[in-house]
């Protein structure tokens, strides 16, 4: 029988304020497969290297195809999701562990609500007179659909965060990648006529002042996002608008 | 003063959200659950983009001709009046997504681009990159969060709907709803309940569809009496690369964008000669080529792969070629899909065709819904046969006849959320007892019985694992209820539902805990899709035709005479009954469905339409 198996490691907490340990666990390898399939051999056969039979590994998934943004956690050191993570490609032991700038549920399972409530506060959002047909939108060039697309592309995983050293439990900074929505939506020609109200909003408490400008958010980014060129822009918009408002302007 | 009525959604995908809106824009506040963080719901999955008949290509295109291309893709099996309304508003969709600041591609010019998608003749489909669902989710999310922050809409992520509250009459006046992580059941008055809890592909296992589509919300209102229409009808779609943990969708509209299917010729039967490439859907379907609806490309792949042994090194794949198109027009229009390719495969399908297979994809049958119709009746868009609970998006059945067309899948969840969120409210208003003054114990008696279920799943301890047998219901189901079925294979599976079901009963729970209880939410997921199996198996072995995506080579034709009608599955705790209704075919006469040849739309077609074009 071919016995080729992948070792994985992963830190479990049974829920919010307990003790964490390791556990180790062997699946049998399959060509082609990724950090999702070991965790759902665990799901069939929850039973540990040194034979002890425990709950199976508490994770988040949906899309497996990285679009959805749930199952990220923390691989071999590094934040992404684990559905793209190949085993082919992971050094072994794999080791999981869950995000850990955000509040544990379980396991691998982590809350990442901070991320949602931060696209409230920066009112990520074009103000629409409603959704009766009042015909097309405002045009504009492919060439600026090209690059807000590519911005739009952003499924608020959790990575810029992750990585972020101005991000911590205790504080409510908002991140990258809230403030790179705002890059999108102040830039949309609806979006913009309310674009004095977000800069207002991203001059805030935990906003775009709390970056230290270390950007790790950009080398974190699956989905290839030039954060560090969002926040370079959305500083340009505050300024302006901080020297409008000295000013008069 | 009394307070106001009050709605449910359940579900915060496309239809969801969009009915969430249509009700807070009304100034009503609004309830929403769901599983994941909205944001996160399966609508993220679409690709290729949402259909309307803007006509900016000076093709002629109509409302009508959508409708006609979508009866006729359908074969005939919708009722026809809904889907001529949502054709007729797609255009309208497609520019409020504009205001709202959707990244759709566009054209030098500045304005929307349109593509096109199989089943049509027309450059008629709108999108975003090739993650269209995507984006089209995060703009009503985006609106839906300006709600939030205004106070008319209160979110509960991460909270499961596992059954409706029926008072007296057997009408719904509220839902029980669990906390995933505490594991604690809870009612929830409302004067009307609507779900828009996606599709069932997990019932097949591994599918195009994500982890959360398990269909368990409509199985559970199905067993409570809500009929189940058309679960026969499932659609496989014709390209998706093979995984273990999922079969990854690659968009038909890499077809759309000049995508070409091929396997290496054995030179046989006037093919081109040996190993060179057989582009066998432009052979076989000359008219429509790689365009066929996604039934008949399907099939096609099966026939060549499985019957004639053509698939590349003999085995179920073939090839999905865009070598041949500039990588500059790949990465502007597809970039999302050849990301996944690259990502999933690790080769570059702009340098190499890729190799795909068909999978599991959408159901067209779902939950029976209602529309206004003229019999002096009152009918409600979008509501179920029980009062007070309504459906939207892949959980209904009402749009797709026997077989959706690409890119209307978009639309009818958007479509059916601007319906069901103004008739929600319009009955909610009708109702002359609130739920708030419903009195006896209906919301006792329904959150002690699910607890009751809870606590008699968490006390087996059988040899059984539930993750094991769901991995093999979706191999039975895969193996009898897909391309091809034959009588004998799905009685046998009918028997091997039985069995499971059985089986069911002697699992173990691997974890008896109270917190994040996964094995305990996915068991009670599993029982509700074991269910629903066997409605939409049933109506398979019942149906003894070969219509759209259900096709049984021992009946090779469609009969309308017996069977041009709506499956309904009602359940009985002795098995699924079935029972026909008529389908209104009142504005296209049915007439044969090929794609060989052009079809021939125009005899139906209304003076008024025709003058468009």
């Amino acid at each position: 029988m071919n016995a080729r198996t992948v070792h994985v490691r992963v830190r479990r907490q049974d829920g919010p304020d307990l003790p964490s340990r390791w556990e180790e666990f062997d699946v049998p390898y399959r060509q082609g497969m990724n950090v999702i399939t070991c965790l759902q051999d665990i799901q069939k056969n929850p039973r540990t290297r040194d034979g002890r039979t425990v709950a199976p590994v508490v994770w988040e998934c949906s899309c497996l195809e990285e679009v959805c943004g749930s199952c990220t956690m923390v691989i071999n050191g590094r934040p992404r999701q684990s559905c793209s993570a190949l085993v082919d490609q992971l050094e072994q032991p794999i080791r999981l562990e869950p995000m850990s700038k955000f509040p544990l549920v379980r396991d691998l399972v982590v809350d990442r609500s901070r991320m949602f409530g931060a696209l409230k506060t920066v009112k990520a959002w074009v103000t629409l007179d409603g959704t009766h047909n009042l015909g097309p939108g405002p045009r504009f060039s492919p060439e600026k659909q090209q690059v807000y697309y590519q911005l739009q592309r952003c499924m608020t995983c959790g990575c810029c965060l992750e990585v972020c050293p101005q991000v911590t439990k205790e504080n409510d900074f908002i991140g990258a990648a809230a403030i790179s929505q705002v890059r999108i939506v102040n830039a949309h020609p609806s979006g913009a006529m309310h674009a004095a109200d977000r800069l207002d909003a991203l001059m805030g408490e935990g906003g775009i002042q709390d970056c230290g400008n270390a950007q790790n958010c950009v080398e974190a980014c699956p989905k290839e996002i030039n954060l560090v060129e969002s926040i370079a822009d959305m500083n340009r918009q505050v300024t302006r608008r901080l020297f409008g408002k000295m000013f008069g302007g | 003063m009394a307070e106001k009525p009050r709605i449910i959604v359940v579900g915060g995908g496309l239809a969801g959200l969009m009915t969430v809106i249509k009700i807070a824009e009304a100034g009503h506040p609004v309830d929403l659950f769901s599983v994941v963080p909205v944001k996160r719901s399966h609508s993220v999955c679409a690709q290729g983009g949402i259909n309307g008949a803007v006509n900016t290509k000076g093709e002629g295109d109509t409302p009508w001709e959508h409708f006609d291309d979508s009866i006729y893709g359908g074969d005939f099996l919708a009722d026809q009046p809904p889907v001529q309304k949502m054709c007729e508003a797609a255009p309208g969709i497609i520019y409020m997504f504009d205001r709202m600041g959707v990244m759709f591609n566009r054209t030098p010019e500045g304005l929307l681009d349109f593509r096109r998608f199989g089943g049509t003749k027309h450059h008629r489909t709108a999108f975003a990159g090739a993650t269209t669902g995507q984006q089209l989710l995060y703009a009503l999310d985006e609106q839906v969060r300006r709600y939030e922050v205004a106070g008319l809409v209160t979110k509960y992520e991460g909270w499961e709907f596992v059954g409706y509250v029926p008072d007296e009459a057997g009408e719904c006046r509220g839902a029980i709803c669990q906390h995933m992580a505490s594991g604690r059941l809870q009612s929830f008055r409302s004067d009307a309940v609507v779900l828009a809890t996606g599709g069932p592909g997990l019932i097949f296992g591994r599918s195009t569809n994500s982890t959360i589509n398990t269909g368990s919300a409509a199985s559970a209102a199905y067993q409570q009496g809500a009929w189940y229409a058309n679960g026969e009808f499932i659609q496989v779609h014709p390209t998706a690369i093979p995984g273990e943990d999922k079969l990854r969708l690659m968009s038909e509209s890499i077809r759309g964008e000049g995508g070409r299917v091929w396997v290496p010729s054995d030179g046989n039967e006037g093919r081109p000669p040996v190993g060179h490439p057989w582009y066998f859907l432009e052979a076989m379907y000359p008219a429509y080529g790689n365009l066929v609806p996604r039934d008949i490309a399907t099939r096609a792949i099966f026939k060549v792969c499985r019957e004639l042994g053509l698939g590349i090194d003999g085995k179920d794949k073939v090839y999905l070629d865009v070598t041949h198109i500039p990588a500059k027009v790949l990465n502007a229009k597809l970039e999302g899909v050849m990301e996944i390719y690259e990502k999933f495969v690790g080769q570059d399908p702009r340098k190499v065709p890729m190799q795909i297979f068909p999978a599991v994809h959408y159901s067209m049958g779902g939950l029976w819904v209602d529309y206004p119709r003229d019999d002096g009746k009152p009918h409600y868009w979008q509501m179920t046969n029980v009062p007070g609970l309504f459906a939207v998006g892949e959980c209904e059945y009402a749009y797709h006849g026997a077989n959706r067309l690409g890119a209307n899948s978009l639309l009818s969840t958007v479509f059916a959320g601007m319906m069901a969120g103004p008739d929600a409210l319009k009955f909610v208003k009708g109702r002359r007892t609130p739920a708030s003054e419903i009195t006896g114990s209906a919301f006792e008696t329904e959150v002690a019985r699910h607890e009751a279920f809870n606590r008699r799943l968490l006390s087996l301890d059988g040899p059984e694992n539930p993750f094991q047998l769901h991995a093999e219901l979706g191999d039975l189901m895969t193996g009898a209820m897909t391309v091809v079925r034959y009588n004998d294979k799905l009685a046998a599976a009918l028997a091997s539902i039985a069995t499971l079901r059985e089986r069911f009963w002697n699992i173990t729970l691997t974890d008896k805990g109270a917190w994040m209880n996964q094995p305990l939410l996915f068991s009670r997921q599993l029982h509700n899709m074991l269910i629903l199996a066997e409605a939409m198996t049933l109506g398979a072995l019942r149906r003894d035709e070969s219509r759209g995506a259900h096709y049984k080579p021992d009946f090779p034709e469609r009969n309308d005479e017996r069977f041009l009608k709506t499956t309904l599955a009602r359940f009985t705790p002795e098995g699924p009954e079935l029972s026909y209704a008529d389908v209104d075919t009142s504005l296209i006469p049915p007439r044969a469905r090929k794609y060989d040849v052009d079809k021939k739309g125009d005899a139906a077609k209304p003076a008024g339409a025709l003058a468009t074009s």
